[in-house]
């Protein structure tokens, strides 16, 4: 029989060796389940996991796609970390575009140069005033940040539609419900010509140096891990608890919000009603995917948003449906997380029968 | 001992390579296939699996390969949102070699002017906005036709004067297709109004159907929906209520309750359409078509619908094909009662285009 | 119907549908996090259970049959999670969020043969008697069995923690797994058994909305309602009885806006829909000061893997 025995120090050899394991597992499965649905195996990986990247355009779109999710993902995990549970990173960012683009929008007429850092602060102040709700609440009224931030994600939503079918939409746009196009001066310069790839993808990897540091170098980040582990023993540090909470949950407003302004002030260039497909929530699994440390995080943000452009790929060369890209994404993750065993348990041999 | 590592590295490499050329060699065959068929490739916003608006898209697809077999190739991506991800998956599709690639929501206006450019020689249809290029098109059908011709069957059979209307979000054309709606019901019914209920979702059987119960228990006789899923006819179906369809025939949801429903027909357009770019014939269009042209269709009429008002609904049909009867002509009152379009007047398609007001006879106001 | 039926009957019978599956998925949550297990993946389970149930209900024609599939199809679910976090101590907010990926595309890949197909629902049964009570009657006796069965569920929870040994054990381990491991209860078998409970009643939760509630099967039927099941589930501070109440008032107000619309209210629609979201918080807001009740019941080891020789 096989049993799991504790290690006792986390094996540095499986935190590498694991996701390889649960690679080989996907694939494995992933034979099975194209061999179910009738496609070639060779192609269907083919799709998945290398026609999205084979090109330069490829890998600037991974860039594109990986960059909300892994500076939201890298503030999450400062969070989780000290047990403040915001699952409401999808109305902070969701709020920042609003923010930033209502900026955007106000100076439509302005071609200057401050125009882009104003619209970043406006995003990251607009996710920040979301974050502060659940804050606010939890530390002043004791509600549960896990019920206010989620509905807070709803309202959010919510309000950019009506300001989108209102006060927003592009006066000379027929009345449908989006904003005008933003101009130059308030779009992110590009850092490669030919693509999308912006300087979010930069900040973001600039934000997961500054968290690094954050967790690991400063006696803030250590008072978060011992909050984390002994609520009350984090108090020593000199940093109450609300402190706390209130630190995480507005780093994480803020890195939300930005990346909700990189999004509109990027790629899509306006306000839309819908402006994420969700990054919001994606991050968090990406967090935990990455073991909530902020170098695993950009690991886990670029497997994710592979996942999702593969699954688009797939559904472009091999003609599968989207359902089965879900199917597969499950099945990458499970096999991704499970593997994660190896690194605090070794598997040993154990004979029924014979007493230990 | 030594030996083996590179033996087995060896190997290896050998699978790689072959692997590799096998790639390459099931890439290039689709490509370079002999009688090279036209490729055309869908983006979708909901599911295919929605059963609504998206499904209806899909049926056209599938009307191409049942028309043209062997000489077309179609590809669809399905639940594309209309933020970041609409550009990637355009672009993807027109580097992909379809030669032509309809993008099936208002969303992705912009994505597909900008992907145009990038590929002039790849040709594009773009549903329901309103910006062009040489070689991207747009089209939409005028399903404010087919609300005129239900409007009129709800005043004639409404016995409570109080029609529910199921809205999903206020932008024109959902406006437009109330109006429309409200106007020909006044014509043969000045008692009747309409109440309206926002879901904000397109999709949500649950909600449909509460918005359904709410306007029966309000005392509406007569649902009607502008929304994609047959749960609001399922209740009208429960609670002994009649009702209209939308986008395909949900009779088999209610068989009882269902009296017709408008029907989103692309078939036809889409074969047309695919047809130009194999012959060579395809230009930039703005095709904005109705009854007249099939795009706005009819489920046969259910069992509770009298002779008389099956007479007048066809007689609303065929005054619209002839041009005879125009369901924006005037005299037309706003809610305030103030003539905003002139008897004899017709509205012309900038105004409808960008509808926001609400028109006499409608309950409630339209948020601005 | 009869002719007492005054509006607020006919609204109250609308709330009680629209809280149903928010009740039967809840209440699942409830004693899955009551052993010290979180799992997120409530609205995959729940589109599992829609999805599977529906099919075995179309194919065989019986009601019976479709939630008992629903049913079974939640808990398959709900092993492969229980299987990686509590075997294999995978992260359980990570897992349950890709349990929520896999049930989607899993159930819109199984369904897609079902999509179009009419079903009649679920039917009503009045209980005899009961149901001639003036007004009440027809508000409470005359529902679909699932109804009345979401309620005994309630109850019976309620029960079962509260004054069972079974209850209570599972309360201990999701307390203390260490101290309930010690005294010599199985600690993963619990959480087993718990995290296969939820499965059911989540499934049960996808069984009413595509069988009863809108009865058909579509993509995504379920839209978020599991999220919100969990979220009444700590607006509940893990009590069965303010469950219910969490979702009747969720639901209640979901009905109210529609009722304000129809009405004509001049506002706009999205912040008409804001309501329900708004409510609940403000309600959590006024419910959540008593600091000791709350921590009295919420389950000290929630989230956290457990291993016996730790």
């Amino acid at each position: 029989m096989i049993s799991l025995q504790p290690r006792q120090q986390p094996s540095k050899l499986m935190g590498l060796l694991a996701p390889l394991l649960a690679l080989l597992l996907t694939v494995l499965a992933g034979l099975v389940l194209f061999a179910l649905l009738g496609v070639p195996v060779g192609q269907g990986f083919y799709a998945f996991f290398i026609e999205p990247v084979s090109s330069v355009y490829g890998l600037s779109e991974l860039g594109v796609k990986a960059a909300p999710l892994i500076m939201i993902a890298v503030a999450l995990s400062v969070g989780y970390r000290s047990n403040v549970w915001n699952i409401g990173a999808e109305g902070q960012l969701i709020l920042g575009g609003i923010c930033g683009g209502a900026v955007a929008l106000y100076f439509y007429e302005v071609d200057a140069w401050y125009v882009l850092p104003l619209m970043m602060l406006s995003g990251v102040l607009g996710g920040m005033l979301w974050a502060a709700i659940p804050a606010l609440l939890r530390t002043r009224f004791n509600a549960n940040e896990i019920l206010t931030s989620l509905m807070l994600t709803y309202i959010a939503a919510l309000l950019l539609s009506l300001l989108v079918h209102g006060p927003l939409r592009d006066p000379d746009g027929f009345n449908f419900p989006e904003s005008r196009l933003f101009h130059a001066a308030a779009t992110l310069p590009n850092i490669m010509q030919g693509t999308r790839l912006h300087i979010g993808a930069l900040v973001a990897l600039l934000l997961v140096v500054v968290t690094w540091v954050l967790l690991s170098r400063t006696l803030l980040g250590f008072a978060l891990k011992v909050n984390g582990q002994a609520p009350r023993a984090g108090q020593y540090a000199g940093f109450t608890q609300n402190r706390l909470i209130w630190f995480s949950l507005l780093y994480c407003g803020a890195c939300a919000g930005l990346a909700g302004l990189f999004e509109v002030a990027g790629p899509i260039g306006q306000l839309l009603p819908t402006i994420s497909p969700g990054y919001g929530f994606t991050a968090i699994i990406v967090a935990f995917l990455g073991r909530l440390h902020p170098v695993g995080v950009v690991f886990a943000g670029l497997v994710m948003a592979l996942s999702y452009l593969g699954g688009e790929s797939a559904q472009i060369s091999l003609n599968l449906p989207v359902a089965v890209t879900g199917v597969f994404q499950g099945m990458l993750l499970f096999f991704l997380l499970a593997a994660d065993v190896l690194i605090h348990y070794r598997l040993v041999w154990r004979r029924t029968g014979v007493a230990a | 001992m030594f030996a083996l590592p590179s033996l087995k590295a060896t190997r290896i490499r050998k699978t790689v390579v072959v692997l590799a050329a096998t790639l390459v060699s099931l890439g290039s065959l689709s490509a370079f296939a002999d009688d090279h068929p036209t490729k055309v490739g869908f983006v979708y916003v909901g599911p295919v699996g929605d059963h609504g608006w998206t499904y209806r898209h899909d049926v056209g697809r599938l009307a191409i390969e049942a028309e043209f077999g062997d000489k077309v190739e179609t590809t669809f991506v399905e639940s594309v949102g209309e933020g970041a991800d609409a550009e990637r998956v355009i672009r993807k599709l027109a580097a992909d070699g379809n030669d032509l690639i309809f993008t099936t929501s208002f969303g992705y206006m912009n994505p597909t002017i900008k992907v145009a450019k990038m590929f002039p020689d790849v040709k594009f249809e773009h549903a329901t906005g309103y910006k062009r290029a040489d070689n991207v098109s747009t089209y939409s059908a005028r399903f404010y036709e087919g609300r005129a011709v239900i409007g009129t069957m709800a005043g004639m059979m409404t016995k409570s004067n109080i029609i529910g209307y199921i809205a999903s979000f206020p932008i024109p054309e959902v406006v437009r297709g109330i109006n429309a709606f409200t106007i020909a019901m006044r014509k043969v019914n000045p008692d009747a109004e309409v109440r309206v209920v926002w879901v904000n979702s397109w999709y949500d059987p649950g909600k449909e159907g509460d918005a359904a119960k709410t306007l029966i228990d309000q005392g509406a006789d007569i649902i009607t929906q502008h929304t994609d899923s047959p749960a609001p006819l399922q209740i009208a179906q429960e609670r002994g209520v009649i009702g209209f369809g939308q986008a395909s025939d949900m009779s088999a949801f209610a068989p009882d309750a269902q009296l017709t429903s408008i029907i989103d027909d692309w078939n036809q357009y889409y074969i047309d359409r695919t047809k130009a770019v194999m012959d060579g014939t395809w230009e930039s269009v703005d095709v904005w078509h109705g009854i007249d042209s099939g795009l706005v269709g009819f489920a046969e009429y259910g069992p509770a619908v009298s002779e008389d008002v099956k007479a007048a609904a066809e007689v609303i049909k065929e005054g619209i094909i002839d041009g005879s009867i125009h369901p924006f002509q005037g005299p037309i009152n706003n809610q305030a009662g103030e003539e905003v379009v002139a008897e004899g007047e017709i509205l012309d398609d900038g105004v409808l285009l960008g509808m926001d007001y609400y028109v006499e006879g409608v309950q409630g106001s339209l948020p601005k | 119907m009869s002719a007492d039926n005054s509006m607020l009957v006919l609204i109250g019978l609308s709330v009680i549908t629209a809280a149903t599956p928010l009740v039967y998925a809840a209440i699942g949550e409830l004693v899955v996090e009551k052993s010290g297990v979180l799992n997120l993946g409530v609205e995959g389970m729940m589109l599992g259970g829609a999805v599977g149930g529906f099919a075995v209900a179309h194919l065989s024609g019986s009601a019976l049959l479709g939630v008992l599939a629903g049913m079974l199809s939640g808990m398959l679910l709900s092993l492969l999670f229980a299987f990686l976090t509590l075997h294999l101590r995978s992260s359980q907010v990570a897992t349950g969020l890709a349990l929520t990926l896999f049930g989607i595309g899993l159930s819109a890949l199984l369904g897609q043969p079902l999509i179009g197909v009419a079903y009649e629902g679920i039917p009503t049964y009045a209980i005899p008697v009961l149901r001639d009570i003036p007004v009440l009657g027809t508000l409470l006796f005359e529902h679909d069995l699932m109804v009345y069965g979401s309620i005994l569920l309630v109850v019976a929870v309620s029960f079962f923690l509260r004054s069972t040994r079974a209850g209570l054990i599972l309360r201990a381990v999701g307390d203390s797994p260490e101290a309930a491991h010690a005294l010599g209860y199985r600690v993963i078998l619990v959480r087993y058994l718990a995290t296969l409970f939820g499965g059911a009643c989540a499934g049960l939760s996808g069984c009413y909305l595509s069988m009863a509630y809108a009865p058909m099967w579509a993509e995504n039927l379920s839209a978020g309602r599991g999220w919100i099941a969990l979220a009444l589930v700590v607006f509940a501070t893990w009590q069965p009885s303010r469950l219910l109440f969490g979702a009747y008032l969720f639901g209640g107000i979901t009905i109210l806006q529609l009722h304000a619309q129809a009405i004509g209210i001049n506002v706009p629609s999205q912040l008409m829909s804001m309501l329900p979201y708004i409510a609940t918080i403000i309600v959590l807001v006024l419910i959540s000061r008593d600091r000791g009740r709350i921590r009295k019941n919420a389950p000290a080891s929630i989230g956290q893997a457990f291993h016996p020789t730790k």
